[in-house]
């Protein structure tokens, strides 16, 4: 096989990265085996469980569907990110006090997910909740208390 | 299993006109990869056969919505979160609104397109009975030039198109003329977010003293292609919606559709269901305030 690896640049969680890698190499393995980020998990690897979620550009995706080559360039936000940012505590501390992690590999998608839709949506209803979330799976199935933390969250102003 | 990357080449034109000169060099051996969100499962299950990918993922060429008077032109790299946010398309298209806010979760709306679900041509796939309803026209381009094909022609068989292996999707044409009629959407499945759905469906129809125009009713997942329910409309057609016309619409909706058994539902199931639908739309158009959308 001949070697097709280049050289990709992206901003991830505010610094600018270099890796050198396949063009098809997946976003979730840069983040997790490159850049040592795994925070990010891959569950289902189909799209389809949202544990890999990710911000990119401020769009949440899930970064096992994102080939290398298409976030060259690009603001990547992991739950690294999140977890250090003081104006978070409040989606931090609602999914604590609600009982909203549970075994956890489902936590850091759900928390990216629950902040893109807080920051489109600063009052988000159930329905907009439910909605929200539709696309991230919990295996442990808590998914009530995972809804009343990011409705707790709203009410703190978690997006402010 | 995984596919391993070093066997996959991937490149990314800087614009349109590049995507297109590469495909043109070397037709059929360039798959175009939008979002990802079809390819890059079978990428991951280690079933993408075709090795070398053109990254057509927000090309400004692709991604645009014109809007003229007479029709509007989405762009085929919109995504579904472009079109259930773009005023117009809400306002005078709400069939495409609705399907793409039932289209995967939103992780998937944030990246897969209306042109990846055009091209990809799974008769299972939302946003695509919608089309069918609204009478859209495709934008298809190469080096060639443009063509203008109605999109009720470009489904050949299962999963083949009309699309020639130098061509691109460049824009869905909807024809600006809906306004005042009554419109239906549902997706049956096993939920409406992430789910492939079991049925889905579009329909619209005017009501006009008491007797029904202009029907246009289009089904997903019931047939090797998504469908126009045409002898349903010639029936329905200049008709008043009373119970003997509803009935006959159920049978001939059940009747003109060839579902299958597969995983997700049966036959059987997916008849009844298409005769429901067709019911509940009806009931909508004659009493639009009473029902669903």
């Amino acid at each position: 096989m001949t070697p097709k690896e280049r050289e990709f640049s992206l901003v991830v969680n505010g610094e600018l990265k270099t890796v050198r890698a396949h063009p098809m190499e997946r976003l979730l393995d840069v983040l997790r085996e490159h850049l040592g980020l795994t925070g990010t998990k891959e569950g289902c690897g189909e799209g389809e469980c949202g544990a890999c979620a990710v911000l990119i550009d401020g769009a949440l995706v899930d970064s096992c569907l994102i080939p290398i080559l298409q976030a060259q360039g690009s603001n990547v936000v992991t739950i690294e990110k999140l977890a250090g940012e003081p104006r978070l505590y409040a989606l931090q501390e609602a999914f604590l006090e609600c009982g909203g992690a549970q075994c956890g590999i489902c936590t850091p998608g759900m928390i990216l997910a629950a902040q893109y839709l807080l920051n489109r949506k600063p009052r988000p209803t159930m329905e907009d909740i439910r909605e929200g979330l539709s696309g991230n799976l919990c295996r442990c199935t808590g998914y009530t208390q995972i809804i009343e933390a990011v409705a707790e969250a709203a009410r703190r102003g978690a997006s402010t | 299993m995984r596919s391993d990357p070093a066997d996959y080449e991937l490149v990314a034109p800087a614009n349109l006109q590049a995507a297109i000169s590469l495909l043109a060099g070397e037709p059929g051996s360039w798959l175009p990869i939008a979002g990802g969100t079809d390819l890059m499962v079978q990428y991951a299950a280690g079933t993408l056969r075709v090795r070398k990918l053109v990254s057509i993922w927000n090309l400004p060429d692709l991604r645009r919505v014109e809007i003229l008077p007479g029709e509007i032109q989405i762009g085929a790299g919109c995504t579904y979160t472009d079109l259930r946010e773009h005023a117009v398309v809400r306002d005078e298209f709400p069939l495409l609104a609705r399907a793409a806010s039932w289209t995967g979760g939103i992780a998937n709306q944030n990246r897969g397109t209306l042109g990846g679900n055009i091209a990809n041509a799974s008769p299972a796939a939302d946003s695509l009975p919608a089309l069918l309803a609204y009478g859209a026209d495709l934008i298809l381009v190469s080096v060639r030039g443009e063509r203008r094909l109605p999109y009720r022609d470009f489904h050949a068989a299962y999963k083949e198109t009309k699309l020639a292996p130098d061509e691109l999707i460049r824009a869905v044409c909807l024809p600006r003329r809906f306004a005042g009629y009554v419109s239906y959407a549902r997706k049956v499945g096993t939920r409406n977010a992430q789910a492939i759905s079991k049925v889905c469906i579009a329909a619209l129809a005017r009501l006009e003293s008491g007797v029904v125009h202009d029907v246009r009713i289009a089904v997903g997942s019931v047939a090797p292609v998504p469908l126009r329910l045409a002898e349903t409309e010639r029936i329905l057609d200049r008709k008043p919606v009373e119970p003997s016309i509803v009935a006959l619409a159920r049978r001939t909706a059940a009747g003109e559709i060839r579902p299958i058994d597969d995983i997700r539902s049966t036959a059987r199931y997916r008849a009844a269901v298409v005769s429901n639908l067709v019911a509940e739309f009806l009931e909508k158009l004659r009493a639009p305030a009473m029902g669903h959308e």
